[in-house]
């Protein structure tokens, strides 16, 4: 059960009805009844949504309605999919292929949950197998050739857990994307969009800039995961949400992140296509930033990057600087 | 015992709880001091206790370990507590496990090739890696880079550590870029998995190695066996994410019994790097010492 979708239900709902309805009814109603209405409305928006806990957050990265990765993929100029890891199969939890964005050639990758349950099941709720980081991982490789800056959406609750990625050696698939998006020379611009969950998330977003959806979340481990291993008890999710620093604001202070998309009050499912349209344009304008850097300008700052990110108790700080290029 | 361990390792436990040890596979008691002369595994059964990485270290070098990064101390990054302030967790841990933090690196000789070594322990906070962790491993390769040596870790880790929160799990990223700068340059990497090395630590520095050794029944794996039981709701064959189990699935290159990892890693140093290259100028080992 989703704590934002329980919460628009009930008097949101009906204000929202009652607006619909009078817009129905057209000229007859005078345009002041309906601002009323509205005002209303947007005052109860800033009552319910305008100050989300971490929990909250947690639950808007998770509305069934939240902008997907085919959502991104469809406000591109265009995507020709390419499919499959040359090994063994092709993995719907994680889509990549060669796109237009505002104009310029890119790869993209994405990690997708479905809009539905049919699509939850057929994209394994968006958790990627190895075989869903293989194709990354070569699709990362193409990039590079091609001259293409990576572009992805990050979207997992983590890394699929089963027999069958076990035994496909998901630790060297996650490890070999980590390894591969380090060396490639080209731009590499990650978004984190709903669920950013551990080292599935990391394995496509080792990026020279990190970008936020304000509502999403990026955690080390899953609250309910947290809450198993600290009390043994799942339900205490939301207490574990707080103490893992997970929102955006966390992380663009850690300087983990890079910058913070503002979404929608309310979150971005009320205006999904506006939405979606603002991080691509966010997108655009961090991988035009980039442009002119050399390959080793690149790697080096991206090393630099991750370099720095740490905390000690004494003067590493000196070590941590001489080692940075 | 060496005079470098015997001042890392103060003070030995007390006699009665140290002299007697039993066996939780085969429930055999076992003395001390014999199941220490076997490499810390069972006399009868061949069980693998978990292994002080100070005493893996001694059971591998030559002479000396030249310690490095042992003053890179863990903070409370998030001013993290659940049952207890985490740095309540961490003097618990330090005291219980006799080590600053859950991985030790430095530099050492194996059958007179110096390289740079990095062993973690389960028993600090489950061997999970944080901006320490992370911290002294980056550190160890890029030392390893500046002075050509090759990289020996044993990996021993229940993934990235929790409270610190994504600090912790930026440790992958880190670590793998600097491990991936040190293979550039044509360096030699070899891993041993040993008993547990899952999560964040997994996915990243473990399986990155040129050549990869699992020591014999080791758990080695992504996702916790619990996780995964829970998630598909049934119970896993007992030879899953064992060391055995992936060297038939093809991730490991070898199992290898504790007692012969020593002689397999001087082996692989042989063929990895060139004997008569290995000059003077790296045979004593304290000139690897960082300046202080």
């Amino acid at each position: 059960m989703n704590l934002i979708v329980e919460r628009e239900k009930g008097p949101l709902q009906e204000l929202e009805n009652r607006i619909a309805a009078l817009r129905e009814r057209g000229p007859a109603v005078p345009a002041s009844d309906v601002q009323l209405l509205e005002e209303k409305y947007h005052e109860l928006l800033w009552d319910l949504f305008g100050k989300l806990s971490p929990w909250e957050r947690v639950n808007m990265a998770r509305h069934p309605k939240r902008p997907i990765g085919t959502d991104y993929i469809a406000a591109l100029d265009q995507f020709e999919e390419l499919h499959g890891d040359r090994h063994f199969r092709d993995d719907p939890a994680l889509s990549g292929g060669l796109a237009k964005l505002r104009g310029r050639r890119v790869m993209v990758l994405a990690q997708q949950k479905g809009r539905d349950t049919k699509e939850n099941i057929a994209r394994n709720f968006g958790m990627v197998s190895p075989e869903g980081y293989r194709k990354g991982r070569r699709l990362m490789e193409l990039a590079e050739r091609f001259r293409l800056p990576i572009v992805t959406f990050v979207d997992t609750s983590g890394a699929d857990p089963g027999i069958a990625s076990e035994e496909h050696a998901q630790a060297e698939a996650i490890a070999s994307c980590l390894m591969t998006l380090t060396k490639v020379g080209v731009p590499v611009v990650a978004t984190v969009i709903g669920e950013g969950g551990s080292g599935g998330a990391l394995a496509i977003a080792l990026a020279d800039t990190v970008l936020m959806a304000e509502n999403s979340v990026y955690s080390v481990a899953s609250p309910e995961g947290c809450a198993a291993i600290l009390w043994g008890d799942a339900a205490r999710a939301p207490e574990a949400a707080e103490r893992l620093r997970l929102t955006s604001e966390d992380l663009l202070g850690f300087g983990i992140v890079d910058r913070v998309i503002p979404e929608p009050l309310g979150g971005a499912h009320r205006d999904a296509a506006a939405f979606v349209g603002r991080v691509l344009d966010a997108v655009e304008e961090e991988l035009s930033a980039l442009d002119g850097r050399t390959s080793d300008e690149l790697r080096d700052a991206r090393y630099a990057k991750f370099r720095r990110i740490g905390a000690w108790e004494h003067g590493a700080a000196a070590l941590v600087a001489s080692a940075i290029p | 015992m060496p005079d470098w361990l015997q001042r890392l390792r103060n003070p030995a436990p007390t006699e009665d709880a140290a002299l007697w040890v039993k066996c939780p596979s085969c429930g055999e008691m076992l003395y001390r001091k014999d199941l220490e002369s076997n490499f810390s595994v069972c006399t009868k059964c061949n069980y693998h206790f978990r292994m002080h990485a100070y005493d893996r270290i001694n059971s591998l070098v030559d002479g000396d370990f030249v310690e490095i990064g042992d003053d890179v101390l863990p903070g409370d990054p998030l001013g993290w507590t659940d049952k207890r302030p985490y740095l309540q967790k961490l003097e618990t841990d330090r005291e219980k496990s006799k080590l600053s933090e859950a991985v030790v690196t430095g530099f050492a000789t194996l059958d007179g090739f110096p390289v740079a070594l990095g062993v973690m322990d389960f028993s600090f906070r489950g061997g999970t890696m944080g901006t320490v962790v992370g911290e002294r491993i980056t550190n160890l390769f890029e030392e390893a880079r500046k002075r050509k040596l090759p990289s020996i870790v044993f990996t021993a880790s229940g993934g990235a550590r929790m409270e610190e929160g994504m600090l912790a799990l930026m440790q992958m990223a880190k670590t793998t870029q600097a491990v991936e700068r040190f293979k550039a340059e044509g360096n030699p990497y070899i891993t041993v998995l040993t008993d547990p090395t899952t999560g964040g630590v997994s996915a990243s520095f473990a399986f990155q190695s040129d050549v990869i050794v699992a020591e014999a029944h080791a758990a080695i794996g992504f996702a916790g066996r619990r996780v995964i039981e829970q998630t598909i709701r049934q119970r896993l064959p007992d030879n899953f994410q064992t060391a055995e189990f992936l060297l038939q699935k093809g991730h490991v290159d070898m199992v290898v019994q504790r007692a012969e990892i020593r002689g397999t890693l001087v082996r692989l140093l042989d063929y990895a790097v060139d004997r008569k290259r290995v000059g003077p100028a790296l045979k004593a080992v304290p000139e690897f010492a960082l300046p202080s």
